[in-house]
């Protein structure tokens, strides 16, 4: 037998806080995707019309990545997924 | 080949020569073995979404080839414990994706190469496979930013240099695609 424990609620771990656009999408650099490409994927995933995703594209080609969308972590780890299967190299951080 | 162009409807055309097509077909073909489920499996989710509870406790991590690793790379930088999260919760559905992309591909790519029409949602396959088969060549090669000199520093006869033309190929290939759907 044992005793349930006297606490219901979830625990809610340091590294996942409740605020309004804590986590961000992050795309690197590489060498082997298309200017062109990148882009066109930037406007097929985000929506960016595209003025913003050439502007996010040459940031990642200059910068060497770019931060492209901010928000919570699930729909960050939903784009690089997404972005992932259009191979990009993309990652979710934390953002602080 | 004659590049991919624009069609009403959102679709694209495009002629390939018959060497052209059996290239393109035995490329995808190794990316599709490739990516073939054969690591270690991800947990199959079950109805409610979870991972099957004996499942929990396995560990994904990033894969030791550096194709593959590219192909289906971390989703965290710098936090392993992260990393390997949500490759557990992502890695089988992204070889599935990219799995079915690649048939998708080769199911509309006539081998004996001719015109090829495609709609859009095709088109979009063949972008992510060829996509793909360019990372598993550009990182096979260990292309760098500076592709031109580096092939350009290859004699004729180097064992690579027909890798090299292939490459710069695929780019193209891709660089009409990507050009017919913008």
């Amino acid at each position: 037998m044992s005793v349930a424990p006297a606490e219901v609620d979830l625990p809610r771990s340091a590294d996942n806080p409740v605020s309004d656009k804590p986590w961000v999408t992050i795309v690197w650099n590489d060498p082997v995707n298309l200017m062109t490409y990148v882009t066109y994927v930037f406007q097929t995933v985000f929506g960016y019309p595209k003025r913003k995703a050439t502007r996010l594209m040459l940031d990642v080609h200059h910068k060497g990545k770019a931060v492209v969308a901010a928000g919570a972590r699930e729909a960050m780890e939903h784009n690089v997924e997404v972005l992932h299967g259009y191979g990009l190299w993309a990652t979710v951080q934390h953002d602080n | 080949m004659e590049p991919f162009r624009h069609t009403r409807g959102g679709g694209v055309r495009a002629t390939l020569a018959p060497a052209e097509a059996s290239l393109l077909r035995s490329l995808v073909g190794q990316v599709i073995t490739l990516i073939a489920p054969d690591g270690p499996p991800a947990p199959q989710a079950q109805p409610d979404g979870f991972p099957a509870w004996d499942d929990l406790d396995a560990q994904l991590t990033t894969p030791e080839d550096p194709v593959l690793a590219r192909l289906l790379p971390d989703g965290y930088r710098d936090d392993p414990e992260a990393a390997g999260e949500f490759r557990k919760y992502t890695e089988s559905g992204l070889r599935s994706a990219k799995h079915q992309a690649a048939q998708e591909m080769l199911d509309t790519l006539p081998e004996a190469g001719g015109k090829i029409q495609l709609t859009h949602d095709q088109a979009h396959a063949w972008l992510k496979a060829l996509n793909d088969v360019r990372l598993a060549l550009g990182v096979r090669l260990g292309v760098t930013e500076e592709f031109e000199e580096q092939w350009g520093r290859l004699g004729a006869d180097d064992p690579q240099w027909a890798a090299y033309e292939v490459y710069a190929w695929l780019g193209a290939v891709q660089e009409s695609l990507v050009q017919a759907l913008a």
